[in-house]
């Protein structure tokens, strides 16, 4: 006791930085998902396992090198899609109701070191979906790309991820935690199927392939499988993937304010 | 920078409809050690959550050693508890400790801090696993890893046992030896006795009383003296009496300070009384006594 309050320090260094303490965040909210494993290892390993029972069996798809890399590249849009609005989602809804959030607040430090340290760990754990299906691609299919292709398919499916990202926290700090795990869900699996992540969109019916080229999920596969076969971008990816991200960044700015006004005005 | 801990100044807060704290102001010297006393629902928490920065009066100024607490420089030399309710479950008692100490410049050593408050045993142990006491004596140990200058604690042993509260205190009293300025709330007037030297009793979002502790003990720590009376007027005027009024089967009730002065006067003035009853005053009632007096 005599110990600790001795050892007063009176003068007084400024604050720690915000670099400093984004890192701490992320640190310990990686700790506080990897205890509860359960939580993300489903999201990580359904693509690995939708790529194993549904393209590796195919052997039209899986001996072909440049089908499988696109049949590949589609599921790893999906293990990016997926783990976004569920980690973002469902994460962000549960901190908000545990009381230590507000005590977060009291600490001397903003809300952007946690907001930053919660991007990173989330983008970790993106990067992490994405490994069982490429192992799986790589070992059991004839998929085959170079590494040019390769890395620009990693780093767009990152990219195309950021809508995602925006319409996990969206869905964060509107609803609770048991509607957000519903909506998630509810959001992902028609994301998925319209923008022809589990089916190519080759196989659409017409109405449903132009309906589907206005949705962030096939403008993020479009952006990812041509990177991965050297397919022609459509034109349209680019922008309609645009669209979606300005509007959920406005979409997640009001909700997030909503929730400051609401808890802490 | 000021070293004036505490500087609420003619706040209002309002949530709706409900004033919950209406043109409060209220300084806090340093080293000073307050005990804010109300009943539930008082504005304690309300008044709390204005100096930490989580809130924003919606008149008024609230300062942190002379910063708007929003700002987060203000808060580095502020330390305050989480509710054990709300500890990371997943995290271990030395992760959550180096967690929270990592946001301020000179956190004590997590080993040291982990000693003092009995914890060292546990330090492995993930917060979820943790007995309610457990919990409770890392939430302090929380507010002080950072070496604050000002220590806030919002009812710190509420389900706590005996021995518990006992090291807590004295935990307490340590920190406010050696220079920390810390300000606890309670409902109870037992936990407020046994540490604060200053009380400010808070009730409906007014301060209703701001003085030394034994000032205060006199002015709440009430008895209750109950009795059947033939003649009411005969009690009107007793001399100690701070509330009178009469309960659902028509007996009177005294609040006062003195009761065996009371009933030696009615003695005196040979009132018929019977079915005398004395016992103590419940806060609420004593709250209720200092609310008349305000509006007196």
């Amino acid at each position: 006791m005599t110990a600790v309050v001795a050892d007063r320090t009176p003068a007084r260094a400024p604050r720690i930085s915000g670099l400093r303490l984004s890192v701490v965040h992320f640190r310990y909210g990686f700790l506080e998902t990897i205890r509860v494993p359960m939580a993300v290892l489903g999201t990580m390993l359904f693509p690995g396992l939708a790529l194993l029972f549904f393209v590796v069996p195919q052997r039209v798809v899986a001996g072909d090198p440049v089908a499988a890399a696109a049949a590949t590249a589609q599921l790893a849009v999906f293990a990016v899609m997926s783990t976004s609005v569920f980690t973002y989602g469902i994460g962000v809804a549960e901190d908000r109701a545990q009381p230590f959030d507000p005590y977060l607040r009291t600490l001397p430090s903003g809300p952007w070191p946690r907001m930053a340290g919660r991007v990173l760990n989330g983008t970790v754990w993106s990067l992490l979906g994405l490994v069982p299906p490429i192992l799986i691609a790589a070992f059991l299919t004839e998929a085959s790309v170079t590494w040019g292709q390769f890395l620009a398919g990693v780093l767009l499916a990152m990219v195309s991820g950021v809508p995602f990202l925006l319409i996990g926290l969206t869905i964060g700090y509107l609803m609770s935690s048991k509607a957000a795990v519903a909506v998630a869900q509810v959001v992902v699996f028609p994301l998925a199927f319209a923008g022809g992540l589990f089916l190519p969109p080759e196989s659409f019916p017409g109405w449903l392939d132009t309906l589907s080229t206005y949705l962030p999920s096939r403008a993020a596969r479009d952006l990812v499988v041509s990177a991965v076969t050297g397919d022609a971008l459509p034109a349209t990816a680019l922008p309609v993937l645009a669209a979606w991200t300005v509007l959920f960044a406005v979409v997640t700015a009001y909700a997030y304010r909503r929730d400051e006004g609401r808890r802490f005005h | 920078m000021s070293d004036i801990p505490i500087l609420v100044d003619h706040v209002t807060r309002r949530f709706g409809a409900t004033v919950a704290l209406d043109d409060v102001s209220l300084s806090v010297a340093p080293g000073q050690l307050v005990g804010l006393l109300g009943p539930n629902g008082a504005g304690k928490t309300t008044l709390l959550s204005l100096v930490e920065g989580l809130r924003r009066p919606d008149s008024g100024t609230v300062r942190l050693f002379g910063r708007d607490p929003r700002d987060a420089v203000a808060r580095v030399r502020l330390g305050t508890t989480p509710q054990e309710t709300g500890l990371p479950a997943s995290l271990k008692v030395r992760e959550v400790v180096e967690f929270v100490g990592a946001h301020y410049p000179h956190p004590i050593p997590t080993a040291e801090l982990l000693d003092t408050f009995g914890l060292t045993a546990l330090a492995g142990r993930q917060t979820g696993g943790m007995s309610g006491g457990e919990k409770r004596r890392l939430a302090v140990a929380l507010a002080v890893v950072g070496r604050p200058d000002l220590v806030l604690l919002d009812e710190p042993t509420t389900g706590l046992d005996v021995d518990a509260r006992r090291i807590l205190w004295d935990t307490l009293r340590a920190f406010h030896a050696a220079g920390t300025t810390v300000v606890v709330t309670s409902h109870y007037l037992e936990e407020i006795e046994a540490l604060a030297e200053r009380v400010v009793v808070v009730d409906h979002g007014h301060v209703l009383a701001d003085a030394p502790l034994p000032q205060i003990l006199g002015r709440v720590a009430l008895r209750r003296v109950t009795l059947a009376l033939e003649a009411p007027a005969a009690v009107v005027d007793l001399p100690g009496v701070v509330r009178r009024e009469t309960d659902t089967s028509g007996r009177h009730v005294l609040l006062t300070p003195d009761a065996d002065a009371v009933v030696r006067e009615l003695v005196r003035r040979d009132v018929a009384f019977r079915d005398l009853e004395v016992r103590t005053a419940t806060l609420e009632e004593a709250f209720l006594a200092l609310t008349r007096e305000v509006a007196a």
